[in-house]
């Protein structure tokens, strides 16, 4: 049994991960990656509209702060906000320094657009791959400073002993050998879970391993009821068209020809923030007013020019998988399943409750996003708060007492796991694809935009049905070598565990706040649900739910409009 | 609509592969991988394949399909049918295979370290972002956008029979270092890229790499302006630049390809072990009659009538260029 020790452990490496890794390395930690991709292939490399910093002399940290606080829906931790748009500037200036090729203005300096819910245009962007090129030069810097990556690593579990969270075990996917991986810290950085929801905008690979795991192991998850639909996705396979094609003044259109957001968000029109804009693309399609059920994209009015400028990869999408080309025709699009606002709940230094495991990115709740994010935030949230992640757990890792090495009875459960799955292949049970073919569409119908009580009482009874069905997956493949068959079953019962959270979360909030909206309870109610959903995991896999203050600095809740 | 597939299956580890036959009933806009995934979650589980973005961003699904490398999500599954025939999926070329479609790409990554894959930049640091020109960072960001999916190459034939050959991925990812003004080790790396053996000389400019590309990233081109960008900056000490010129001289002075010049010319008049090396070679040419031994000087060729008109066009292009540097 191969053992690998490092004293910090990244486990990711998108965004969030490649950046507490740098941080880490720069801190002097030996610090390591460990992906279930090639770090390339992350899905930060699909943010396509841009990264918001008050970059400008006219805006403000405070203005892109109460932009933020506002777009959560008051739901925010205001501290967290206020680092988030604080360091923002000065974490896009050394990106930009790292090699970015951030789209310019005239003089030379980057270039910003408008989005949605912002007072100011703060976005920054190359063009409309702007996580690809961050990606890009992220990965660059970790090459240059030699940091040791765990390529098609998937972990299974946390290891925790003695109350602290010592390493993870993890299956290199070309051996299909289990591994212990000591570190005196762990960092999550695994991103999204769109995959609970079919079609969601979210690449395969996102299923909220990091969540499931640190869940599993006795890390509370935060404010999982809060999903984002993004406004403007694709009919059948749900992939993005970025918010830039709004935010450089493309239309919305119902199928009277009518620019609805008008009704919806008098001021600000498409480029309110994402909730309201998918709720009134809901609104429309649901009262007759849409095509195929979806509303129209208009970006023609920008010409073809700045369109191959600045929108040319969603040009191209809606090319390949729709034969639309929207430099002649407005393209269909509905909101989709993009982002989980929860995650593994976090302090402002990314430390959980659990000691020696840190969380960032997509896949943590450090309370910036709140019950909504706003578009341009979440690429910087893994700029900002992976930087920290990393100086916090490399100095964790300096004070952490050398920790007795990681016994080898940590790896059992797994391995008891995979030999059960291996012995029972050819068994009666179902196929794990059919099991999360059902949990993707009922996630869809009945924790979607608009939820009620029955729906979410009959969801919840699904998820424990669901759960039930798991125990009986059947495993096809037997071999060792890049066995995605049983990945996938690895994956989906943590995605079944996370989807529960997300279920009893949203079925306990009797309110509408930012992205959760209750048709039996409209009106967002500050006095009982100003407050954070904690989920712990029940021995039997059940979450229990607690609630945890709001930390307010210097915005009272107000009524939100756009 | 019935989807018909023929896929290469090869355990790890074996020299030995096989194809197993699928059929799937697939929407009309379904792509090759949505096809592939069909087939894996429904009708084989142990088929290896990479995945992840669904909309060409990740790169992970470059595979060969019928003959030829593609992304799988961009690639529509009825573009490729064929009459009765199936749609016949296999691994990339020139990498070796883990399993069935999933290849060891360290056969890039390796190279893409080799050509120092980050801006260096040795000056003092300006106390905002660098000031450079939207058309320049437009045009490195064209260049970035390749998302390493490897179709190129699987694809390029440099590369099948000279593995020491940078290749087309690697390279547009130096020209974006190369392009991008925030480096200040330009020279250096042109002097590195233009190496003997496997640097950007060494492209027969076949247009394979253009062709095959999924995003548009041109890598030939790429390759090409790196050549002017060498030859620009000075860097001519090498076979390719030598070649190129004796070649150009050899046109103009004759109107022909004056063959047993060219070789010495390019290699280098006093490098014998390539001259005998080369021997088998000349033998061939001699063969073919394209020495002219029995001419008024033996093995030296008269030029072309009209050479004057040859000279002409020369000079024009030469005119045009210099106007054009103005």
């Amino acid at each position: 049994m191969a053992v690998y020790t490092h004293d910090v452990l990244v486990v990711g490496a998108g965004l969030a991960g490649m950046r507490a890794a740098i941080e880490a390395a720069r801190n002097g930690a030996d610090v390591a990656l460990v992906t279930k991709l090639h770090p390339m292939r992350s899905h930060s490399g699909a943010a396509q509209g841009g990264i918001n910093a008050a970059l400008g002399e006219e805006d403000s940290w405070e203005s892109h702060a109460f932009d933020t606080v506002k777009g959560s829906d008051y739901l925010a931790d205001q501290d967290a906000v206020e680092i988030l748009t604080r360091e923002a500037p000065a974490n896009i200036i050394e990106l930009e320094r790292m090699g970015t090729t951030f789209s310019r203005v005239e003089d030379g300096r980057i270039a910003q657009r408008p989005f949605g819910g912002a007072g100011f245009p703060r976005t920054c962007f190359i063009a409309d791959i702007t996580g690809q090129a961050i990606l890009h030069v992220v990965y660059e810097q970790v090459m240059k400073l030699g940091i040791t990556v765990y390529e098609e690593y998937f972990c299974t579990s946390l290891i925790v002993e003695d109350g602290e969270v010592r390493g993870v075990v993890a299956m290199p996917l070309i051996t299909g050998d289990l591994v212990i991986m000591q570190g005196k810290a762990v960092i999550m950085a695994t991103g999204g879970l769109g995959r609970v929801y079919a079609p969601t905008t979210n690449a395969i690979a996102c299923t909220g391993d990091g969540m499931a795991i640190a869940y599993m192991a006795g890390a509370p998850l935060q404010d999982m009821e809060f999903m984002q639909f993004h406004p403007t996705t694709l009919k059948d396979s749900g992939v993005l068209m970025t918010e830039g094609a709004r935010g450089e003044g493309g239309h919305l259109l119902n199928s009277l020809g009518e620019r609805f957001m008008e009704k919806y968000a008098p001021n600000k029109f498409e480029l309110a923030s994402r909730d309201v804009v998918s709720r009134g693309e809901q609104t429309e399609i649901e009262e007759g007013r849409g095509i195929d059920g979806c509303v129209l994209l208009d970006v023609r009015h920008l010409g073809e020019e700045k369109i191959n400028e600045r929108l040319w990869q969603i040009r191209e999408l809606a090319i390949d998988l729709t034969n639309t080309d929207m430099v002649h025709e407005p393209v269909k699009v509905r909101p989709g399943a993009h982002y989980a606002m929860g995650g593994i709940k976090t302090n402002i230094d990314c430390a959980s409750v659990m000691p020696g495991l840190f969380a960032a990115g997509e896949c943590a709740n450090v309370s910036v996003h709140g019950s909504n994010r706003l578009g341009g935030n979440s690429l910087l949230e893994t700029i900002v708060f992976g930087r920290r992640a990393g100086e916090s757990a490399a100095r964790y890792s300096k004070e952490a007492a050398s920790k007795a090495p990681v016994s080898e009875a940590s790896l059992a459960r797994d391995h008891t796991r995979i030999q059960q799955l291996v012995e029972g292949a050819g068994n009666s049970g179902e196929r794990p694809a059919v099991i999360r073919g059902e949990l993707g569409r009922m996630m869809r119908e009945d924790v979607g935009i608009f939820r009620t009580k029955e729906q979410l009482e009959s969801a919840l009874a699904k998820v424990v049905e669901l759960k039930e069905r798991y125990q009986t997956v059947r495993l096809e493949d037997t071999g060792k070598v890049f066995n995605l068959d049983l990945l996938s079953i690895f994956e989906l019962g943590g995605m079944l565990d996370i989807a529960h959270t997300m279920v009893a979360g949203a079925l306990a909030r009797e309110e509408s706040r930012g992205a959760h909206t209750r048709r039996d309870f409209p009106e967002r109610d500050d006095e009982k649900w100003m407050k954070h959903t904690i989920a712990h995991r029940e021995e039997d896999g059940s979450p229990r739910l607690e609630y945890g203050d709001v930390t307010m600095t210097r915005w009272e809740p107000e009524v939100r409009t756009y | 609509m019935e989807i018909r597939l023929k896929v290469r299956r090869q355990e790890a580890q074996s020299e030995y592969s096989s194809y197993s036959d699928y059929t799937v009933d697939m929407p009309e806009g379904a792509t090759m991988l949505d096809a592939l995934l069909q087939v894996r979650d429904y009708d084989d589980g142990s088929l290896a394949l990479r995945y992840s973005c669904r909309s060409s961003i990740c790169g992970s699904c470059a595979m060969r399909v019928n003959g030829r490398a593609r992304l799988a999500c961009k690639t529509k599954a009825v573009d490729m049918a064929n009459g009765d025939e199936p749609i016949v999926v296999e691994p990339l070329g020139n990498m070796p295979v883990v399993k069935d479609l999933v290849t060891d790409m360290d056969v890039h990554w390796d190279k893409v370290r080799q050509i120092t894959p980050w801006v260096e930049n040795s000056g003092p640091e300006p106390e905002r972002e660098h000031l450079v020109t939207h058309e320049v960072m437009l045009d490195v960001s064209n260049a970035l956008s390749c998302i390493q999916c490897g179709a190129c190459v699987s694809d390029c034939p440099v590369l099948e029979v000279d593995t020491s050959f940078i290749g087309p991925a690697a390279f547009a990812k130096a020209y974006r270092f190369v392009g991008d003004p925030r480096d200040d080790t330009t020279k250096e790396r042109l002097q590195g890229l233009s190496a003997t053996q496997g640097g950007i000389w060494d492209c027969t400019r076949c247009n394979m790499c253009v062709e095959v590309c999924p995003k548009d990233i041109r890598p030939m081109d790429r390759i090409m302006q790196l050549r002017e960008k060498a030859v620009a900056a000075g860097v001519k000490e090498n076979i390719g630049v030598r070649h190129g010129n004796s070649f150009a001289g050899s046109v103009r002075r004759l109107g022909r390809l004056d063959e047993i010049r060219l070789l010495p010319e390019s290699v280098g008049m006093f490098n014998v072990p390539r001259l005998l090396s080369e021997l088998p070679g000349a033998w061939r040419l001699f063969r073919a009659g394209k020495l002219p031994w029995q001419s008024a000087i033996p093995f030296m060729h008269k030029p072309i009538p009209g050479i004057k008109h040859v000279q002409r066009l020369y000079d024009q292009a030469r005119n045009q260029k210099k106007e054009q540097a103005k």
